[in-house]
């Protein structure tokens, strides 16, 4: 077979594009929440939990988790690409890291809005 | 004034080392390829390019105390003692201080560095107002001495995907010029994963460029472009 390089994927800034936003909303969720909890007048399991009974708040923190799914899954997907040259192996942690992060998801929306 | 200066000739050498030289310099008012061509005089079995010995051919780009930079345009009172020199990293070293630039201009001719004008020919040139001229400056300087592509950590992991700052730095400047009519072609072939997105924005290609020119700047501008193209 000939060995050939190939590129031209006709993709990428999308994905460059996300990375920015979801950095960009996760920045501002974080000091948010900074600032709800500081603004906290004690601080115990009690008013964490009143907290979390805010929609706003939750659905805030699963916008930040599925802005930190899409961060890191491009991020690693950098990674892989600058690292690991063997493509089957580069597929193979690629889905490794998508299942990781989706189990991490799927966890944090149980914890959000489970009993 | 002491060099230590990488040597491997692939014929006789198992593995390459360094060499020190010692020279004896009055004054440090000239430059490194000045002291360069000293040592090849006492040694000529050092080898290394040079043309131009004034910062315009690019031919004498190595890696001066780990920073990659022209020798010509070097000031040896710029330089910290033992002054260390090697080939330029991250391409094949074909004798001493002189590398294989196979795959930088590989990657530098895949971006098409000419200008793609279909209009026919006028009488006399292609004019430009002054203000799209201007557009070129900071980019037509370029001279392809391949010191910021070699200090690129993503043009070492992957030299036959990335094009590399300076052939991006080159990509921009002809979709910058108003002369050009390819640009939608332009973006299509460097709308990858590999060719154009391995750049990370560390910017070591602008710390190396002898020229002062910004890579990082260039490749911003065709991702804003990119982006106005795709929202």
């Amino acid at each position: 077979m000939v060995k050939r390089n190939v590129v031209g994927a006709h993709y990428g800034i999308t994905g460059w594009l996300m990375q920015r936003i979801t950095a960009a909303i996760m920045a501002l969720f974080s000091f948010i929440f900074l600032i709800t909890v500081l603004s906290l007048p004690h601080m115990d399991f009690k008013a964490w939990k009143a907290l979390f009974s805010h929609g706003w708040l939750k659905t805030g923190m699963a916008l930040f988790f599925l802005s930190l799914f899409l961060h890191a899954w491009i991020g690693m997907r950098d990674i892989l690409m600058d690292y690991v040259h063997p493509t089957g192996m580069r597929l193979a942690l690629q889905v490794f890291v998508i299942l990781s992060l989706a189990a991490g998801m799927i966890r944090a929306m149980t914890i959000l809005w489970g009993r | 004034m002491r060099f230590s200066i990488y040597r491997y000739d692939p014929d006789t050498d198992s593995s390459p080392y360094m060499k020190d030289y010692d020279l004896d310099i009055g004054s440090k008012d000239m430059m490194l390829l000045d002291a360069l061509i000293m040592i090849k005089a006492r040694d000529d079995t050092l080898s290394l390019r040079r043309s131009c010995r004034e910062g315009v051919c690019g031919s004498d780009a190595m890696n001066i105390n780990g920073k990659n930079g022209l020798a010509c345009i070097t000031p040896l009172s710029s330089l910290k003692e033992p002054v260390e020199l090697r080939p330029l990293p991250g391409l094949p070293v074909i004798r001493d201080l002189i590398v294989d630039m196979e795959p930088f201009f590989r990657q530098y001719h895949s971006i098409r560095p000419y200008l793609v004008n279909n209009d026919p020919p006028p009488e006399t040139e292609r004019l430009q107002s002054p203000e799209e001229r201007a557009v070129l400056d900071g980019l037509y300087e370029c001279i392809l001495c391949a010191c910021c592509t070699t200090a690129c950590p993503s043009f070492w992991w992957n030299p036959e995907k990335f094009v590399g700052p300076a052939g991006l730095l080159q990509a921009w400047r002809f979709i910058a010029d108003s002369r050009d009519q390819a640009t939608s072609q332009r973006l299509d072939d460097l709308e990858d994963p590999y060719r154009l997105f391995r750049c990370h924005s560390i910017m070591n290609c602008v710390d190396a460029c002898p020229k002062g020119l910004n890579p990082t700047a260039a490749i911003g501008e065709i991702k804003r472009m990119m982006v106005r193209r795709t929202v």
